[in-house]
């Protein structure tokens, strides 16, 4: 293993993530706080409980997980598709390194800011609700894995890219709705019954109700099926990078 | 002298069904300095493209020191620096910060004092802690090479160094080519301008349409120089050679002139003997003038060759 080069990736990744700490770390606390102003605040005055729990502190984990998922997409997207946009792309295909390698750093390194972000949130939603953690390593393993699976997924995105604007589409047009839609802002069990069936086919929503899990203990799909949606949806990632990387895909010509 | 860069039988041909190398054979030695002659197209950056591990090559294999570049190619990359034809560069970052990082991939621990050296050997020493978007082009030139250097490969490929900067940092150029020639690199430049390959080259290699027309030593080359041609303009034109005159290297020119073929290099030239028999020959000279071929015209022919 180049150990050298995976820290040097990661080192500079997160140096980017340092420089431009106003767009990566005020700016998703910002927009937490104005969801818990208007979601919490202005509506959940107005719906007491959800399953006991109250809606404050409910959307608690489907607004980290919002935050959670489009940063680790978008960082990791952008991070492997600057160097491929300013042409620097050169010096990691001609240095004597593997692409597991290269993925270990820009991935951990995008994963890392968005666990970083995630604990942010946490920390200002402590601000707004009260809130108790029922499973707390439960709830880090959820965020970790979260982080390195939608960082996989941005790696992925961050190589078919060809322009900025494909670079943005998934997340704004896949990943935001899918979370929205996911049971972020309330329980399935709150949908009729049409719609809790057809929502079961968004992936979205075991992660979210897994992590509901950990901290409240009640769910809406079961703490297995969320575990296994994870390990699919990683697995899925992991096997496109491999031949992405066996085939030289828009990366070596 | 020992091969430290063997390439044989190289082709790449493109999904496109564009044919950019057919079958390249190339042996650097060590130490050396090879400059790589072409127009645009011609197959130099693939070439240089394909060593390197940025493309890969459709047939063909590729040794760096002995060292497989697909097989081995953690062994093969280490020794191998690209300074790239484009200006490649994170604008936001510091010189340090960069080279550094470069020096990471390659696998190195961080050396400061090594990548400081490199700095000062490149005259960007004061601008270590400047970032890369404010640099001038010929020291963000000089960015990439220190970024090519910081791992210390013992080969350096430097495509088109020299494409659109200014004429004193050319002459820096080629310097700095020099000086790494001291350290023991081994540099394997592309051109078009055969000034600079006159210039910097231990050997020159004419590459055209994705094949390597020759590869000869800078000093072979500059013996072909040495041949020149002597036009002599006559009064009244002639349609052939006089019998006098049969045993001079002469020919006859396309407007009835003569064309007399001699090495400068040589001992004697000839040309008083030649002048003294056209006398006795009865022809009146009007003009004189002699050209010499340049390597320009040797390149421009060769290429001509094998467009044709």
């Amino acid at each position: 293993m180049n150990w050298n080069a995976i820290a040097a990736i990661y080192r500079f990744e997160m140096a980017r993530t340092f420089r431009t700490l106003m767009q990566s770390i005020v700016s998703p606390v910002l927009s937490t706080s104005l969801y818990f102003v208007v979601f919490g605040a202005a509506i959940g005055s107005r719906i007491d409980q959800v399953e006991g729990v109250s809606y404050g502190a409910f959307i608690v984990p489907g607004l980290i997980m919002l935050t959670v998922l489009t940063q680790s997409t978008t960082n990791a997207s952008f991070g492997i598709y600057f160097p491929k946009f300013i042409g620097t792309v050169y010096e990691l295909l001609s240095a004597p390194i593997s692409f597991f390698e290269i993925v270990i750093g820009y991935v951990g390194a995008a994963a890392t800011k968005a666990f970083m972000i995630g604990l942010i949130i946490l920390a200002t939603a402590h601000f707004f609700v009260d809130l108790t953690i029922v499973h707390p390593v439960w709830m880090m393993a959820f965020l970790v894995l979260t982080c390195i699976s939608f960082a996989l997924l941005g790696f992925i995105i961050g190589i078919w890219a060809q322009n900025f604007e494909q670079l943005q589409l998934v997340p704004l047009l896949v990943i935001t709705p899918l979370v929205f839609l996911g049971g972020s802002f309330y329980s399935i069990s709150m949908l009729p019954p049409v719609w809790q069936t057809i929502t079961l086919f968004n992936p979205v929503v075991y992660l979210i109700s897994g992590f509901r899990w950990a901290f409240f203990g009640m769910a809406d799909v079961s703490l297995g099926w969320s575990v296994l949606a994870i390990a699919v949806f990683m697995t899925t990632c992991l096997a496109t990078i491999g031949w992405i990387f066996r085939t030289g895909y828009r990366l070596r010509s | 002298m020992t091969t430290i860069l063997n390439v044989s039988g190289v082709t790449k041909t493109y999904d496109g069904g564009h044919e950019a190398l057919k079958g390249v054979d190339l042996e650097i030695e060590e130490g050396e300095i090879l400059a790589l002659l072409g127009p645009n197209g011609a197959g130099k950056t693939t070439l240089i493209s394909i060593i390197c591990g940025i493309a890969t090559a459709t047939s063909g294999t590729i040794t760096v020191d002995g060292f497989d570049h697909v097989k081995d190619y953690r062994a093969a990359r280490n020794l191998i620096g690209l300074v790239p034809q484009e200006i490649n560069l994170e604008p936001f970052e510091t010189v340090m910060n960069t080279v550094r990082f470069s020096r990471g991939l390659f696998g190195r621990p961080r050396d400061d004092a090594r990548i400081e050296e490199i700095l000062k050997l490149l005259s960007l020493h004061d601008k270590k802690d400047n970032r890369i978007m404010t640099l001038s082009g010929g020291m963000k030139r000089r960015v990439l090479i220190a970024k090519a250097l910081c791992h210390d490969p013992t080969i350096l490929f430097l495509d088109e160094p020299t494409a659109g900067v200014d004429v004193e940092l050319r002459k820096d150029m080629w310097d700095i080519v020099a000086k790494l020639k001291r350290t023991g690199v081994t540099v394997i430049l592309t051109t078009h301008y055969i000034e600079e390959a006159e210039a910097m080259a231990d050997r020159i290699g004419v590459i055209s349409k994705g094949e390597i027309l020759l590869v000869e030593d800078k000093a072979a080359l500059i013996k072909r120089l040495g041949q020149k041609e002597l036009l002599i303009e006559l009064d009244s034109p002639i349609e052939a050679l006089p019998e006098a005159l049969a045993s001079h290297p002469l020919t006859v020119s396309d407007d009835g002139g003569l064309i007399y073929s001699y090495d400068t290099q040589a001992g004697s030239t000839g040309i008083t003997a030649l002048l003294a028999d056209l006398r006795k020959a009865g022809l009146h000279m009007s003009d004189l003038s002699t050209r010499q071929s340049s390597l320009e015209d040797i390149f421009v022919d060769l290429v001509k060759e094998n467009a044709a």
